[in-house]
């Protein structure tokens, strides 16, 4: 596995997604209201759009969510689990604050 | 084969009988052929005093669309039945026409009765039956001059209201001792006598109208009573009961009832078996009834007879009855006058406050008979549906307030309900425990029960609690509070943050429902950008971006246009931008210029050319202000009588960037012809020769509806101040994604209460309202330059944080008509819930 950088720190604030250009079709990374760190697919499977990075971040019965902007499906960030329909899944990545920059582990 | 039907009178009863007869008659064995005397088709005469209230012809309509176009169903307005041929099967129409039929429905309603005292003739003297009477009473009605009102029955009581309404001093004149000697018994009559007498009408009980008098030319002037009277008047109302219309009865060698009418059997036919009668001109083995739900259960009685469906007979009638005349309840039900043998009765009357209540029971008291409600009717929707019942608990305990009244379980399940539609207890949770309704909008689509007086939906909401279904304000698992509530709270704390106010007002972290919801709020109280800081995160994409995100992922852009005013260089630049950019174009339907298909890297450069060009931010992105239409106006158009274009300008100006629980759109016509369509938006505003009438509540999409009247013949500056006090309401109070049309009707006591708060200021709030108003309008900026100037929010706007420039592979386009569009998407696509948003 290679660790690839994305954007400092200060660039994702807390409860806030950005898109970053990883792997086939990009990856959506997310910080949480604890600092949390999150990397799933950027494609909304529902739809083909790359644009899970601007959802909506949150949580559901205590599991960290997004929400996709095209329809609404909500995703659980750590699993990559759509909630609403459940045989539906993003892909998830590693991800880690390394040095004051936030990183991607792609293999 | 196809076998002709046709339908004397359409009426309500008539038009029902067609309506079910057309939805059950899959085969399509029946063509329909419907003669109307009146010009307008079937309207819905129990609302008919709405009519003078605000409510259009086409408002009170009953016909559908697909009943217009529907080539089983042949509708001859202004024609009347002259003869009816039984050996032939023929009916001949007052235009001279014969039409041959397989089958004979009369719904030929009633006529009032006129007494036929000297005078009652003259000019000036009336009736109330009809769109076309009340026009005519609209047209002669002088506010502050006398009207006189013959009759203090239930209909009586309808046309006093109306004069009231239209501003005449007005007379009632009653023979009983009492108003509404029919349904309501002597101690509630004097209650009702004193409650109507204090809002300033004059009541007349226990007087005969003698004769009535006309001045030098003829008019009407003067009515004497029995009791020597002598009222000076304009104008006389007669509603002193109905005949039944069975004029075609005796050429056509058909039997009358003793008290007129058609005389019918159990099944609603006459003694010739290809001819019925229902409504109001049947006399049903007898009897004739003066409502409108018995009718509905006659013209049910003739559909299964002409479908071969049963033998279904007409079941008796429930007579009770419960209205608000003048903001005064009255109810009445089953033996109201205790004429059973041996009937207890138990009263409790609160002059003080004005109630009178009575329940009638059997000689054991144990069986509840009949009552009669004056002053407060909280109680009927549980008590009617009890009548011929054992009571579930004291008479007191039933009646009076502390005893909390009758729950909904205590009511056995074949208790019928909705009156109006014989619906039962049974029918309403059979369709809540099958999951098939969760609100009561729900239950009326399912069951129809509440679509017609509506006294019942309390007792509907009370039903799914008890079947628990939960009608919770929660927003969403994070916080227990409405939006209304959570408003409240913010408006109070002076919070600014979301994460302070979860912390402290809800749990967790919050998700897609609560966050944008607090944004909006946030925005409303004055929060200075709406991406500022944390913020940004709460918005919807759309607001995230400041555009409208797409099937694919981009964006369409929308610059304001202000009422779709546009100059050719303005227009021009708007061109350019699209070609530049290779955006696909189209003109919306609320007069605006639409660029579809920039990517998100693209936006600020869009709107640095556009605001650079003098345009701004034009919000078709956000829950807010989105357009205000315009006709022309005075300016060019030859029918304009106001200047809508600067009218509906001013408008916009005024609203721009104001958030709300949903979109608002507006529109502004020039003229009674609406060329604005200002009657399908949230507010339209209407030219009058005097001035502005003010309509709310309007919706295109998903639930058409037109807007209502609020207030006529407005000013200006009294205009702007009523949609002031109308907007901030509506964002204080409204439910997330409540458009104002489901707002309305929402609110307990709807456009009238609506109107207390905006117009009469009975909450005493319009100060407050029209404050925040002005505090919205000074503080407005344009969002899109907010962007433009702060290179933190800039820094979002790119595709990816490593690769600002890098177009987003999954993004692409093929051509259609000389433009772009979404290529087609390869992936197998899932299904896909909808969203809620399906209004337009
Ligand atoms: C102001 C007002 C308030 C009311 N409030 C209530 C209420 O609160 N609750 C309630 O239950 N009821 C109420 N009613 C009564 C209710 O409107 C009637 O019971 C109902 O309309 C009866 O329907 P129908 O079809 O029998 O008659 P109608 O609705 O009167 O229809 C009969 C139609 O037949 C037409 N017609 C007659 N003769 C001919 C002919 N020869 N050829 C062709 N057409 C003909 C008439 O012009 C009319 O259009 C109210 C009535 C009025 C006027």
């Amino acid at each position: 596995m290679k660790w690839h950088r994305v954007c400092t720190a200060a660039a994702l604030p807390p409860e806030y997604g950005v898109a970053a250009l990883l792997g086939e079709d990009g990856a959506a990374v997310f910080r949480t209201a604890g600092d949390g760190l999150f990397a799933v697919g950027n494609v909304d499977p529902f739809s083909g759009a790359g644009v899970i990075s601007r959802g909506i971040v949150g949580d559901r019965d205590g599991e960290p969510t997004v929400s996709s902007p095209m329809h609404k499906h909500v995703f659980s960030l750590r699993t990559g689990t759509c909630l609403d329909e459940p045989s539906v899944a993003l892909p998830t990545y590693p991800v880690r604050y390394r040095g004051g920059d936030v990183e991607v582990g792609l293999t | 084969m196809t076998r002709t039907l046709v339908v004397v009178g359409h009426g309500m009863v008539g038009h029902r009988l067609i309506e079910t007869l057309r939805s059950r008659d899959e085969s399509g064995s029946w063509h329909v052929v419907v003669l109307g005397e009146e010009a307008h088709p079937a309207y819905d005469r129990v609302g008919l005093s709405s009519y003078l209230d605000g409510k259009t012809a086409a408002d009170l309509s009953l016909v559908s669309q697909e009943f217009h176009t529907d080539p089983r169903v042949e509708l001859r307005l202004n024609t009347g039945a002259a003869a009816i041929d039984r050996r032939n099967r023929t009916v001949t129409t007052t235009d001279g026409a014969v039409l041959g039929y397989d089958a004979l429905v009369l719904a030929t309603g009633s006529r009032p009765f006129v007494p036929p005292v000297p005078g009652h003739d003259l000019p000036g003297c009336h009736v109330y039956r009809t769109l076309d009477d009340l026009d005519v009473i609209r047209e002669q009605a002088t506010p502050d001059r006398p009207g006189v009102v013959v009759g203090g029955g239930l209909l009586g009581l309808e046309a006093a209201n109306a004069l009231h309404t239209l501003g005449m001093t007005t007379h009632v004149v009653e023979m009983a001792p009492r108003l509404m000697p029919l349904q309501v018994d002597e101690g509630g009559g004097h209650v009702l006598n004193r409650l109507i007498g204090d809002l300033g009408l004059h009541v007349h009980p226990g007087a005969a109208t003698e004769t009535i008098h006309a001045d030098r030319e003829g008019r009407v002037d003067a009515v004497t009573l029995s009791d020597g009277t002598r009222l000076d008047t304009d104008m006389v109302v007669f509603s002193a009961g109905v005949r039944p219309r069975d004029e075609l009865a005796d050429a056509a060698g058909l039997e009358r009832g003793q008290r007129g009418g058609f005389l019918v059997d159990d099944r609603c036919r006459t003694g010739d078996a290809a001819i019925w009668a229902v409504g109001e001109c049947a006399a049903v083995e007898g009897r004739c009834y003066g409502l409108v739900a018995p009718g509905y259960s006659m013209a049910e009685t003739v559909c299964e007879q002409l479908l071969d469906l049963g033998d279904a007979r007409f079941p008796g009638a429930d007579m009770s009855t419960k209205l608000k005349l003048l903001g005064v309840d009255v109810a009445s039900f089953g033996d109201a006058h205790a004429a059973t043998d041996g009937a207890l009765e138990v009263v409790y009357a609160n002059n003080a406050a004005g109630t009178y209540a009575k329940l009638v029971l059997s000689d054991d008291a144990r069986v509840l008979l009949g009552g009669v409600l004056v002053g407060d009717a909280g109680a009927y929707a549980t008590l009617r549906p009890l009548v011929n019942r054992e009571l579930p608990s004291s008479p007191e305990q039933l009646l009076l307030p502390a005893g909390g009244g009758v729950s909904t379980g205590a009511l056995p399940d074949d208790a019928v309900v909705c009156s109006c539609n014989n619906v039962s207890k049974a029918d309403i949770t059979g369709v809540i425990d099958a999951q098939q309704a969760a609100d009561v909008a729900g239950l009326k689509t399912c069951t129809k029960a509440g679509t017609s007086c509506g006294s019942c939906v309390p007792m509907l909401e009370n039903l799914l609690t008890e079947r628990g279904v939960s009608v919770s304000k929660a927003l969403c698992e994070h916080f227990t509070q409405s939006r209304a509530e959570l408003f409240e709270v913010i408006k109070a704390t002076g919070i600014t943050s979301f994460s302070e106010l979860v912390t402290r007002y809800g749990s967790g972290r919050g998700c897609d429902l609560c966050k944008p919801v607090v944004a909006s709020i946030l925005a409303s109280l004055g929060s200075p950008h709406i991406l500022d800081d944390e913020q940004a995160g709460l918005q919807d994409t759309n607001d995230r971006f400041l555009a409208n995100m797409q099937r694919n992922g981009t964006y369409s852009v929308v610059p304001r246009v202000p009422a779709g005013e546009i100059t050719p260089e303005k227009l021009i630049v708007l061109g350019q931008v699209a070609r530049r950019y290779g955006l696909y174009t189209k003109i919306t339907g609320g007069q605006r210029v639409d660029l579809f298909g920039a990517r998100v890297e693209q936006l600020p450069e869009i709107w640095r050319e556009l605001v650079e060009a003098g345009f701004e931010s034009g919000h078709a992105y956000g829950k807010a202000l989105r357009t205000v239409k315009s006709c022309v106006g005075t300016d060019w158009c030859r029918y304009g009588v106001q200047d809508s274009v600067t009218m509906a300008i001013r408008l916009e100006l005024r609203y721009r960037g104001l958030r709300a629980p949903h979109k608002i759109k507006a529109g502004v016509s020039g003229c009674a012809r609406e060329c604005a369509e200002a009657r399908s938006k949230d507010f339209g505003v209407i030219a009058t020769e005097q001035g502005w009438n003010l309509y709310v509540g309007g919706n295109g999409g998903f639930n058409p509806r037109h807007a209502e009247l609020l207030a006529a013949d407005l000013d200006e500056e009294r205009l702007m101040v009523l949609i002031d006090r109308f907007l901030m309401f509506y964002v204080r109070t409204a439910d997330r994604l409540q458009r104002t049309s489901a707002w309305i009707e929402s609110l307990e006591g709807g456009l009238q209460h609506l109107r207390s708060v905006v117009v009469e200021d009975s909450l005493g709030i319009a100060a407050d309202l029209e404050s925040a108003m002005d505090e919205h309008t000074r503080d407005y900026t344009d969002e899109w330059s907010g962007v433009l100037n702060d290179p933190e929010k800039l820094s979002r706007f790119v595709s990816f944080v490593n690769a600002p420039e890098t177009p987003d592979p999954t993004i692409r386009f093929t051509e259609q008509r000389g433009q772009i569009r979404p290529a087609p998407v390869e992936l197998p696509v899932p299904t896909v819930r909808t969203d809620q948003e399906v209004s337009a």
